[in-house]
């Protein structure tokens, strides 16, 4: 894998290369194995190795980028020269900033005290197809003791990702990561987990596959019920689905381009007073680089306190645009908050290390239940989408384990719901949570989020298994 | 290139594959955008390297590497030969392959003009002389536009003696207009959402598009929609714009198609399918006038999925996949064939780059014209009552592909063979064969537009897919509609 020494001798080569105001170069790589498994067997397999650097020019308020994986000096020299091409040929932005420096960066920390725990562990690096196919040959085990068939992976890979300018300005995160997800699938039911780590220690097959067998044994015969209102509680795969939506609305840019759900309602109570979120990329059960696309800190932010919104995160360029706008003095503090994509973008910035804070009183999922007269227990949501943007109505489907609760009790499995729900009206009606876990689904990014307990969550349709 | 290819494979034998096959990629891409009367993006990327794929033991290993040199290639090579070997570990029988006679072959997209020949300061002016029409018009709060070129060439050979190059060249453009106001964020894309329209051409495609043309019109229409009533909800007659009908057919036809679903082995992550291998020949998939195929043949056009061979060297073909509403066919590779009992594969297993394995995809799959000449206003003036949609806003499909909801940007009232007032927020669900076998209408071969779905997600690791979908505007009969706002 790229050092941190060997990306830095290239971007020297990349600096004598170019004839632009300013240079950055962002490196990013690694590699990546992948053991899956369906129908009990291992049918796919595979490993790459991969590395490349982004090089951004920027002369006079234009700027490009151009990227490659091939690191030799000729190919540096073109990348080079392909992003200074499409910079120089456009219309200057006065907007646009000067590349940061080390300064400016380290004036923007808030709180040096927090940095991110270690996130690279050599063995989860190490892991060999050998390691994942016997903990695959585990999940395979389990699937036939309980007559199911299973399908899943078992991943593990190293990354770096790392960030020189021409002013100064440099930083580098190497990271491993793990994952096991695995289905069970019984005649007409099914069950699902997953988690991941930067350490393959934290991941336990044998429970990940025990948890989704139950599921699937437990929904057998699912029960057609009709669509309408329920009381829902939702595992916390189930909440990070749905609720990782409107993230992307958490940002400066969005609130410019009045295309965010929060244009005119920071400051207001938009969600019941239990909710509060904070963006924390020093969280220790939070992952990746601790800087943005333009080599700021990330900084923790809060965004959600008491329900109310209170704050939104700033790429630099957005900072300094929005405190010249009308919507300027109606979005709580504006500052460069270490969010920001890498430039040139039109999205702006978004949090990304997302955590919910801890319920006053924590209830586990069992405990909902248990006081829950009649309702549905949801384990995933799966094919999210977004039917109105500002009212932030999403719809989706229910997946792999959906139950229906009666005086206290999972009762049986029933058919899966689709559902066109309101964030809004979802994060109002939160009536009990769990203690905030890291999650991991397919629709939206990985969270620290608690299970939910919701009511009136808006089912509108059944289908037919 | 053959001599890094023959390196792999020469290596693979040495080492007891029972198959293998490798291929070199070397993509570059272009991708400009603009927002609001300023740049947006402007990048360029390339992406070089190889991945081998072996049998050994009777089981599938793949490695890839960016590292075109000797001694990684011969590693890539071996890493592939010890993940096979692992697998072989959780098995139960071994990988059987249909037969494919192999082939020396060269390929290349047609087209016109290499869109990478073109001036960039022109591309940035045509975008923003669009971006300047859209924000012409009062009310129009964000404008977005973007253009995308692709060139990939890929070299592929196999133990069996297969060696084919290939060249594919893809242009997409497309943009849309936002309008703010009150509670509601309305907007208007052309000519497709969420990128616009995408084909295997040239430079060509974005004069063809006429994209400056109708870009005040586009405007115009995201922010009447303030003003226009909400959609109703109950059950209704609607007309489908073919946009809209391309993306309904890869939701809930190309997808479930597809084998590997079918046989379980995306069931963790993308799904499985209704269509079991009992409907095959039986199932009522439409109505006597749905007719779709996958055809990845040049001659069916210049589709996202088409293509002169395979990436495990199968030539494009054609497969009748529903037959006068008939299900007929699955998409298929030379490891799944067998499964349905064919003696071919149908030539749809494609990966995202050198560094993924290749796997099930859609190609073209498209729906027939009607046979009888059929404008898309005289559908409408053949209808009574009912909503005409256009362009999508919304998608969503449960994971065996029988439930689904579609939001679109904009619908008009049917009353009377007219098309009236203008419908915000219209919606429509079902069930997959429920909604095929009400289509009775199809519009005529000149209102059929080979539309272009760039970023098809599927697979672990996720790979993203263009696939191409064939339609003209349709009819359906007794669907139920505004299901996406009841209740909110």
């Amino acid at each position: 894998m790229l050092s941190q020494d060997q990306a830095a001798d290239i971007f020297e080569r990349i600096r004598k290369h170019s004839t632009a105001d300013e240079v950055e170069a962002l490196f990013y790589g690694g590699s990546l194995a992948l053991t899956r498994f369906a129908n009990n067997v291992i049918h796919q397999n595979v490993a790459e190795q991969n590395e490349g650097v982004s090089v951004r020019t920027s002369f006079g308020g234009r700027t490009a980028r151009a990227s490659t994986n091939k690191l030799d000096d000729e190919s540096l020299e073109r990348v080079v020269h392909a992003s200074e091409n499409l910079a120089r040929v456009q219309q200057p932005d006065a907007d646009l900033l000067a590349m940061p420096d080390r300064r400016e960066r380290d004036q923007a920390i808030s709180d040096p005290t927090r940095i991110p725990p270690q996130r690279y562990f050599a063995e989860t690096a190490a892991t060999s197809p050998e390691q994942r196919a016997e903990a695959v040959g585990k999940i395979v085990k389990v699937a036939e003791q309980h007559k199911l068939i299973t399908a899943g992976i078992f991943s593990n890979s190293e990354f770096i990702e790392g960030i020189f300018n021409s002013r100064g300005l440099s930083d580098w995160h190497m990271q491993t990561s793990a994952e096991i997800s695995t289905t069970m699938l019984a005649g007409d039911s099914s069950g699902w987990q997953k988690a991941n780590s930067p350490d393959a220690r934290n991941l336990d097959p044998l429970a990940l596959a025990e948890t989704a067998a139950r599921k699937a044994i437990d929904s057998a015969s699912p029960r057609e019920v009709a669509p309408g209102k329920y009381t829902v509680i939702l595992e916390p795969a189930a909440v990070l689905d749905i609720v990782g939506f409107m993230f992307w609305d958490f940002g400066g840019q969005a609130i410019l381009d009045e295309r965010s759900f929060l244009n005119n309602r920071i400051g207001t109570q938009l969600f019941g007073r239990n909710i509060n979120v904070t963006d924390d990329v020093t969280h220790p059960l939070q992952s990746g680089a601790p800087f943005d696309g333009e080599g700021m800190r990330r900084q923790r932010v809060p965004l959600v306190e008491n329900g109310i919104v209170k704050r939104v995160v700033y790429a630099r360029g957005t900072a300094g645009r929005m405190k010249k706008s009308e919507h300027g003095a109606k979005v709580g503090p504006v500052v460069a908050t270490g969010h920001g994509f890498s430039l040139p973008n039109e999205m702006g910035e978004m949090p990304s290390n997302i955590v919910f804070g801890a319920p006053q009183n924590p209830q586990t999922v069992q405990e909902m239940i248990s006081a829950t007269d009649r309702g549905m227990l949801v384990t995933r949501l799966w094919y999210i989408r977004e039917v109105d943007p500002y009212e932030k109505i999403l719809t989706g489907m229910t997946r792999d384990g959906t139950f229906l609760i009666e005086n206290g009790r999972v009762r049986a499995g029933v058919r899966n719901f689709r559902f066109n729900e309101s964030l809004i009206h979802m994060l109002s009606n939160v009536e009990a949570m769990g203690a905030p876990v890291r999650a991991s689904g397919e629709e939206s990014f990985d969270m620290v989020v608690p299970a939910m307990k919701v009511r009136d969550f808006n089912f509108t349709e059944v289908t037919k298994f | 290139m053959n001599e890094i290819l023959g390196r792999a494979l020469n290596l693979a034998a040495q080492r007891g594959a029972s198959y293998a096959d490798a291929r070199i990629v070397d993509d570059r891409s272009r991708s400009l955008a603009t927002k609001n009367g300023k740049l947006g993006h402007a990048s360029d990327a390339e992406s070089q390297g190889i991945g081998v794929r072996v049998i050994a033991d009777g089981a599938w290993g793949f490695a890839a590497s960016k590292d075109l040199s000797r001694a990684v290639v011969e590693d890539t090579a071996a890493r592939a030969l010890a993940i096979a070997r692992a697998s072989a570990r959780v098995k139960q029988e071994d990988v059987r392959l249909a037969p494919e006679k192999a082939v020396t072959a060269e390929w290349a997209t047609p087209y016109r003009i290499d869109p990478f020949t073109t001036s960039i300061e022109q591309n940035l002016d045509l975008l923003l002389r669009i971006d300047a029409e859209l924000r012409a018009v009062s009310g129009v709060t964000l404008a977005e536009t973007s253009m995308n070129f692709k060139r990939e060439d890929s070299w592929f050979a196999s133990s069996e003696g297969a060696n084919i190059h290939q060249t594919k060249i893809s242009t997409g453009a497309g943009y849309a207009a936002y309008a703010f106001a009150g509670t509601e964020i309305m907007k208007r894309s052309y000519p497709n959402s969420f990128g616009g329209q995408w084909q295997n051409k040239g430079y060509e495609l974005i004069d063809e598009l006429k994209l400056v043309e109708n870009a005040r019109r586009v405007a115009e229409e995201a922010v009447a929609l303030h003003q226009a009533a909400q959609c109703p909800g109950g059950v209704s007659t609607i007309i489908l714009d073919s946009s809209q009908l391309g993306l309904q057919i890869h939701e809930s036809i190309g997808h479930p198609i597809e084998l590997d679903r079918v046989l379980g082995m995306e069931a963790n992550f993308a799904g499985t399918s209704f269509l079991t291998l009992d409907k095959l020949g039986r199932l009522r998939y439409g109505s006597e006038l749905v007719n779709v195929v996958a055809d990845a043949r040049q001659e069916h056009g210049p589709g996202l999925g088409t293509f002169g061979f395979d990436d495990e060297g199968v030539p494009a073909q054609c497969t009748p996949i529903i037959t006068h509403g008939l299900f007929t066919g699955y998409l298929s590779s030379r490891e799944t064939a067998h499964i349905i009992g064919a003696n071919r594969s149908g030539g749809t297993l494609r990966a995202e780059c050198w560094n993924r394995l290749p796997m099930i995809r859609m190609t073209n799959i498209s729906i027939l014209p009607g046979e009888k000449p059929l404008a898309l206003e005289q559908l409408i003036a053949d209808t009574d009552d009912g909503i005409y949609m256009e362009t999508n806003k919304s998608w969503s499909i449960d994971d065996k592909r029988y439930n689904f909801q579609f939001g679109c940007e904009i619908g008009w009232e049917i009353k009377k063979g007219k098309r009236g007032r203008m419908l915000k927020n219209p919606s429509y669900s079902g069930i997959t064969t429920e909604f095929w076998n009400s289509m009775d209408a199809i519009c005529s071969r000149d209102e059929w537009t080979l539309w272009g779905t760039p970023n098809c997600g599927k697979g672990q690791p996720q790979q993203v897919m263009g696939t191409g979908h064939g339609a003209s505007p349709a009819r359906f009969r007794g669907i139920k509609v505004g299901s996406a706002y009841r209740g909110n």
